[in-house]
């Protein structure tokens, strides 16, 4: 292995730089497109140098839009707010769900245990549409539909799998004799279960509850049916504004980058806990 | 007490997740009715009339099909090209490890975002990527609203977003390989290829069969790229079964007709992810076992 050639390094190079190019390129451009105004945008050939401005973040963030049929309301910053609220507060209610049963299915083995935890990742199989739409029909009658309430349940769809089953692999890598040690020098279950497992678990937690913020925030179809206007998140209040601001193209870039930033930031600054969440959740449990 | 007590830990948990089950079976039931939100007097008890049906319908053997192409494309593509990669930054350096966070981000854009973006880069007036098609002379080039290459376009957002995944997950597999193989064949002079051949592609290949059928069952009910992108179009070019049951469901509100769809495509993916968890539990086994 230590006996690579120049040639060999320039190849790789080469290659390392052409893929980051591809999948780097998209956001870049993006980002260049909200600092534009339509009539840079529509240059051809289109180029780099353009006099940048603030003007589609400004109308987003002041919720007026100036378009050519003239001035538009739009509740962006709503989008997004729902989004923030809709995401932490399920991805914290999966964690007081998910981890006293991610520990129960680690440290016991108890009938119907197995079954349940499978039934729980079944779901992260299942059609969402399958349940989604009866459920718009149920939630029309028990008045759910465009609740927060609603769509937070809903959302533990996506959360409360995930967290289960990366958690209980963080307990099942504990070993129970330390916990054992200290419930023998008279502490009780719960304060061995609070003061001892969960500080232990305590890496495999910040990576499941970080990815189900992640993929709370990036989902798309459940809002989709079950939220109107007032309470969608930005991956569908983007949709539709599209076909609001018509041909404000800055503006569109700017809503994409406002939505995409807090992930991809997220991403960015744990992304040791991402990548041990995404491998340790797919391949180890 | 002590006997009850697991039971107690995952009540809560479990009481959340039978909410969502009941749905599940309703939509069984559902796939047994003429029910159509717009003639509420025809609702009725027809058996597994919806799915006979289909077997003499072109539109959902169109379904059939064009999930199942879309499916094996995109995970084929990103199966090849996240190997590819993975062995490319194989060697923990730290360019590479840079490298290799930096392509999370794909990932960690919402897909209906993704699929925005390439809107905006694939538009034929402005976009980027038209331009430079342009200069390569495809100078009508119309991406995802010409039924020729609205399958391609929707593929390459598909790929853009997820080969990451299987990129991270097969990177991760690579450097847990054991060091020992690598070393003795070194020593012995071996060729590269019959190393990557007969050592490093079986040691790797449960890692590769969890990532691809991790990614095959999602791509079978992918949703918002295509969605976002052409909702199902142009024509029925890419109505896939999720898309299909949703305008089904929302646009004909045929409700018996849409929950028969699904129920398919459930069938298909149970199948998909009976395999996959077998495999898994091995994995899980070894992985616990052998550290």
């Amino acid at each position: 292995m230590d006996h690579t050639s120049t040639l060999e390094r320039v190849i790789r190079g080469a290659l390392i730089t052409c893929v980051l190019v591809f999948f780097l390129f998209p956001i870049f451009w993006i980002v260049l497109m909200s600092f534009q105004t339509n009539e840079t945008i529509l240059r051809i050939p289109p180029s780099i140098v353009f006099e940048p401005t603030l003007s589609n973040y400004s109308a987003l963030i002041t919720g007026k839009l100036e378009t050519t049929a003239g001035n538009l309301d739009i509740a962006f910053m709503r989008n997004l707010w729902n989004s923030f609220f809709l995401s932490a507060a399920s991805v914290l209610i999966a964690l007081a769900l998910g981890i006293p049963a991610a520990y129960a299915f680690a440290r016991f083995r108890f009938r119907l245990g197995e079954d349940i935890a499978f039934t729980l990742l079944s779901f992260r199989f299942a059609p969402p549409l399958l349940v989604l739409l009866p459920l718009s029909l149920y939630f029309k009658q028990l008045g759910l539909t465009n609740t927060y309430i609603g769509l937070i349940w809903v959302y533990q769809l996506i959360c409360l799998p995930l967290i289960l089953w990366i958690v209980r692999g963080y307990f099942e890598d504990i070993s129970p004799d330390i916990e054992h040690a200290y419930r023998i020098s008279g502490n009780s279950w719960l304060k061995t279960f609070w003061k001892i497992a969960v500080p232990l678990a305590k890496p495999g937690i910040a990576a499941a509850g970080l990815l189900a913020f992640i993929f709370a925030w990036n989902n798309f179809v459940f809002a989709l049916i079950l939220a109107s206007a007032d309470k969608q998140p930005v991956t569908v209040g983007a949709l539709a504004f599209v076909t609001a601001s018509g041909i404000q193209y800055g503006q569109i870039a700017a809503a994409i980058v406002l939505s995409i930033a807090p992930t991809l930031a997220l991403a960015l600054y744990a992304q040791r806990y991402l990548v041990e969440g995404l491998s340790l959740g797919a391949v180890k449990g | 007490m002590r006997r009850a007590l697991p039971y107690l830990l995952s009540l809560p948990a479990l009481l959340v997740c039978i909410g969502i089950l009941i749905p599940f079976f309703t939509a069984v039931y559902y796939s047994l009715l003429r029910f159509r939100l717009n003639l509420p007097a025809m609702k009725g008890f027809i058996w597994f009339d919806n799915y006979i049906n289909f077997l003499s319908d072109a539109a959902f053997w169109n379904t059939v099909k064009i999930s199942l192409v879309y499916a094996g494309l995109t995970v084929g593509v990103e199966l090849l090209l996240g190997l590819g990669i993975a062995l490319l930054l194989q060697k923990p350096t730290r360019f590479n490890n840079i490298a290799s966070i930096l392509l999370l981000l794909p990932l960690m854009t919402a897909p209906a975002l993704a699929a925005l973006m390439w809107k905006l880069m694939t538009n034929p007036n402005f976009g980027i990527l038209s331009y430079f098609v342009s200069l390569l002379g495809f100078h009508d080039f119309k991406w995802a609203s010409d039924p020729s290459t609205a399958l391609f376009t929707v593929t390459l957002v598909d790929v853009w977003v997820y080969t990451p995944f299987i990129m991270i997950l097969l990177l991760a597999g690579l450097r847990s390989l054991p060091k020992a193989p690598f070393e003795a064949a070194a020593l012995d002079g071996v060729p590269r290829s019959f190393v990557f051949f007969r050592i490093t592609l079986p040691m790797l290949l449960p890692y590769i069969i969890t990532a691809s059928l991790f990614r095959l069952l999602d791509s079978i009910q992918q949703f918002d790229i295509v969605y976002s992108m052409t909702q199902g179009g142009p024509g029925d070019r890419l109505m896939v079964f999720q898309v299909q049951s949703y305008l089904e469901f929302f646009q004909y509100t045929n409700v018996g007709r849409s929950a028969a769809l699904l129920i398919v495509l459930w069938a298909i993916t149970y199948l998909l992810s009976n395999i996959f968890i077998k495999q898994w539990l091995k994995l899980r086994e070894r992985a616990h076992g052998g550290a």
